[in-house]
């Protein structure tokens, strides 16, 4: 395995250009990837991606559709596992530790490593019950325990003054921007490390969205946060550091500012300047 | 010309005629459906309507002239001809068509049949006095007649018009009797041979095993010998009981001037149709009704009600449904969630989707091969050596019919649960897994709880298809006449082993077996409607609870 603990993992070589110096060495690495190659039967999806994901930061994918940014955050969490015919092909080290490893217990990780999908998922069952949901699951059944776990999960996804009054009613009954902060109460509330997050306002009004932005912006004090997005403003606005995707290829990654007002590569310049995607 | 043709290539071009087409389809459908309901309810509910009770003299051409009474079920128009070659001595003149009615004469035990036809042309002074009565009897039908007397021991009580009153105060006290007999003969009679069966059964397992020494004789002996102590206790108290019952009797002269002698021991009921008000009739009607759905069946079962039909399907299809929802839901779960999607599951998938157009008889034959005589032989063998040669489960019976008719409906259950299962959104699935389930706790937390309503649905289809099947339970446990119900007070309570009545075969049964066509066809409608209720019943709380389900887990496909 050749090791990259001081880049940012972009193969700038293998694209011709001079390596770009971005200075990480300040950040913790939460999530390393050394070099991954992903296939979906014989078709290759992602090609040699090398990035390290900084620990309680906002890291922002951006790409055209179909360039593999979703991909890419499902292997965080081995989500790919449940896609036939997936095959991933390299390693991803979660504190250090291959999660592709053998006998890696794929429930334990999904825990660690909390996801929150495009449309709102919450599951038909009361407001209460959506957020012990994860706690239930690992055996923790005590009133008590899971009455504190709903009050802090609600009130890390800023839900908890809109439905303390209600919170054993369908979850179904809430606005979508609510469900979607509903289900990130829901994956907070087993405590993980790091948060996924894909496209997770692309289904949402924009005063819903303006709320999602808040709360990952108030998460990242805790949790390591990677978000798929489509908008680049709102790439811009709540990340730290934003990667480049282009048909499967970790184009260019960096500090946002950076690669927003002066980015290294043509195709990410591009990109933001709205001449394709 | 040219403008009427573009008006109907307009009008074809509108969709009018399409909408047109499908209404009319629609419209035939329900107005089938309704009318399909509507002969049967009125055929069959008309039958308990107490009918005037018509006396009239009737002189065929060439004979005396006899005095008849009895109810007009039936008038139709026949050709003249048709009566003459029939070999009435119908005048060769006159109209083309002549109406012929059918009486319903009652007393078999006199004439023979209890129901007649006549020519219409030849009654004549048609009458309806107000205390020409009907007897209804336990045996041979109905007896219509004038009372003239009551008698105690032989000894006359009253006469006349007093005679009503007392009549109706012996019967009163008679159907009290009826219901003592029937409690002492069904239940504590029934108790004492079930457990001397017990000892019977007892005494032949040990006698098997060679374990039958003295001591063990004489444990069995004193148990059986308290047994006949309290049968012989009971035994008195019948036969006190049908002293008592059959204590009165009446004097009835029939229509003819014929006296016969009556043992209220054998009448159900008597009533004076033409004397009752619309109130009174509608109570006889409301009591007959009961009577039908509530009571034991009489005389070949073209009397009497048919409770221990109804049992007998209800039982059946719960038991049914309580083997096929498990079995089809677990079936559909690994098709569809574990087992590789491929050619092997493409082609299990078609045959389970076949399964469910084989004749039902086809399963019948099947049960009868395989449940009853490989299975329940076997499991006679194993478990009941003690009373061979007789069969216990090796025989046809409750448990065998729910089983044959659980088979036929599991594709239902089956395709129903998989499409429900495809239905779940993927989504929801990522959700719990992202959230550390593993896919059978998601299974259980999240995906089964929200395709119960596609479960529910096929058990509604499931007990839609087995709940009116008759021809394969002709073959696995169904009978003419069951003695008891598969459910009493005998351990274990639930005779799986019992053979039961059920109203789909009930109605094959009195329809096509009947001794006495003309009383039994009511009947048949009677069921028939009855079978359609008790099928809507269970099929509407199934749909019931179905749509609880659905409010619950409503879709979020929003």
């Amino acid at each position: 395995m050749q090791h990259q603990a001081h880049t940012h993992g972009i193969d700038i070589t293998a694209l011709g250009r001079d390596k770009q110096s971005l200075d990480l060495a300040g950040e913790t690495v939460a999530i390393q990837v050394p070099g991954l190659n992903l296939y979906y039967g014989d078709k290759q999806a992602l090609f040699d991606v090398k990035l390290n994901i900084p620990k309680q930061r906002v890291t922002a994918f951006i790409g055209p559709s179909g360039c593999g940014k979703s991909t890419l955050l499902r292997t965080f969490n081995r989500m790919n596992d449940l896609v036939d015919g997936c095959r991933v092909e390299g390693e991803i080290n979660l504190d250090g530790r291959n999660i592709y490893r053998k006998g890696e217990d794929v429930a334990e990780l999904r825990r660690r490593v909390g996801m929150v999908f495009q449309k709102p998922n919450p599951f038909p069952k009361s407001i209460y019950e959506n957020v012990v949901y994860g706690l239930r699951i690992q055996g923790i059944n005590q009133k008590r325990v899971l009455d504190e776990a709903v009050e802090w999960g609600l009130k890390s996804a800023a839900l908890w003054d809109e439905v303390k009054d209600r919170l054993h009613e369908s979850a179904l009954g809430l606005s979508g921007g609510q469900q979607q902060r509903l289900v990130i109460a829901r994956t907070v509330a087993v405590q993980p490390e790091v948060l996924l997050l894909d496209e997770p306002c692309s289904a949402l009004d924009p005063i819903s969205t303006l709320k999602v932005e808040e709360l990952i912006y108030e998460l990242k004090s805790k949790y390591t946060i990677v978000i798929v997005t489509h908008n680049m403003q709102q790439a811009a606005r709540v990340s730290d550091y934003t990667a480049f995707m282009y048909m499967g290829k970790l184009i260019e990654f960096g500090d946002t500012d950076t690669l927003f007002t002066n980015p290294e590569m043509k195709q990410t310049e591009d990109y933001i300047t709205g001449r394709y995607g | 010309m040219s403008v009427k043709n573009n008006s109907v290539k307009a009008w074809v071009k509108s969709g009018s005629p399409w909408i047109w087409m499908n209404a009319g389809a629609v419209s035939i459908a329900v107005i089938m459906t309704l009318g399909l309901l509507a002969v049967i309810a009125t055929r069959g509910l008309g039958h308990f309507w107490p009918a005037d009770i018509v006396e009239a003299d009737y002189q065929v051409p060439g004979q005396e002239m006899k005095v008849m009474a009895g109810e007009i079920t039936q008038i139709e128009e026949i050709p003249r001809a048709r009566l003459a070659s029939s070999g009435l001595p119908v005048a060769a003149e006159g109209s083309e068509f002549m109406t012929r009615e059918l009486f319903k004469v009652g007393n078999r035990d006199l004439y023979g049949a209890d129901f007649n036809w006549v020519v219409g042309e030849w009654l004549s002074n048609q009458r309806t006095p107000q205390t020409l009565t009907a007897f209804e009897r336990r045996e041979w039908g109905n007896l219509y007649g004038y009372l003239v007397n009551v008698k105690e021991n032989g000894q006359l009580v009253a006469e006349g018009d007093a005679a009503w009153t007392a009549l109706q105060e012996r019967l009163a006290r008679v159907d009290e009797l009826h219901a003592q007999v029937v409690r002492l003969e069904k239940k504590d009679i029934g108790r004492i041979n079930a457990g001397l069966e017990r000892i019977r059964l007892q005494t032949r397992k040990l006698e098997l095993q060679g374990k039958l020494d003295a001591q063990a004789q004489a444990d069995l002996d004193m148990d059986r010998a308290q047994w006949d102590a309290e049968y012989k206790v009971l035994e008195t108290q019948l036969v006190a009981l049908y002293a008592a019952f059959n204590r009165d009797s009446a004097t009835v002269r029939t229509a003819d001037g014929r006296e016969v002698e009556l043992s209220l021991g054998k009448v159900v009921r008597a009533y004076q149709p033409n004397a009752m008000s619309t109130l009174g009739k509608l109570q006889f009607y409301g009591a007959k009704l009961w009577e039908f759905v509530s009571d034991d069946p009489r005389e070949a079962n073209t009397e009497g009600g048919i409770f221990p039909a109804i049992f007998g399907t209800v039982m059946m299809t719960l038991i049914m449904a309580v083997i096929v929802t498990p079995f089809g839901v677990v079936a559909a779960i690994y098709l569809r969630e574990y087992a590789k999607q491929g050619p092997l599951t493409r082609v299990i998938r078609i045959a389970v989707n076949n399964l469910a157009g084989v004749p039902a008889i086809v399963y019948g034959v099947f049960g009868l091969g395989f449940f009853v005589y490989v299975l329940g032989g076997s499991i006679d063998r194993l478990f009941f050596p003690e009373s061979a040669p007789a069969p216990t489960f090796g025989t046809p019976g409750l448990l065998w019919a729910s089983l044959t008719l659980a088979l036929l409906a599991v594709p239902v259950v089956i395709v129903a649960t998989e499409e429900g299962l495809a239905r779940i959104p993927r989504a929801l699935r990522e959700g719990s897994l992202a959230l550390g389930a593993t896919k059978i706790e998601t299974l259980w937390r999240v995906v089964l709880p929200m395709a119960s309503p596609a479960m529910m649905t096929g058990l509604i289809l499931a007990v839609a298809r087995a709940a009116g099947e008759v021809a394969p339970l002709m073959l696995v446990g169904v009978v003419k006449l069951a003695p008891s119900l598969p459910l009493d007070g005998n351990y274990p309570y639930l005779h799986l082993d019992q053979k039961i009545m059920h109203l789909g075969f009930h109605i094959y049964d009195v329809g096509f077996q009947s001794p006495n066509v003309e009383a039994a066809r009511p009947l048949v409608y009677a069921t028939a409607l009855l079978l359609v209720l008790v099928i809507a019943i269970l099929n509407l709380t199934a749909v019931f609870m179905r749509n609880r389900l659905r409010e619950k887990y409503k879709a979020l496909d929003h």
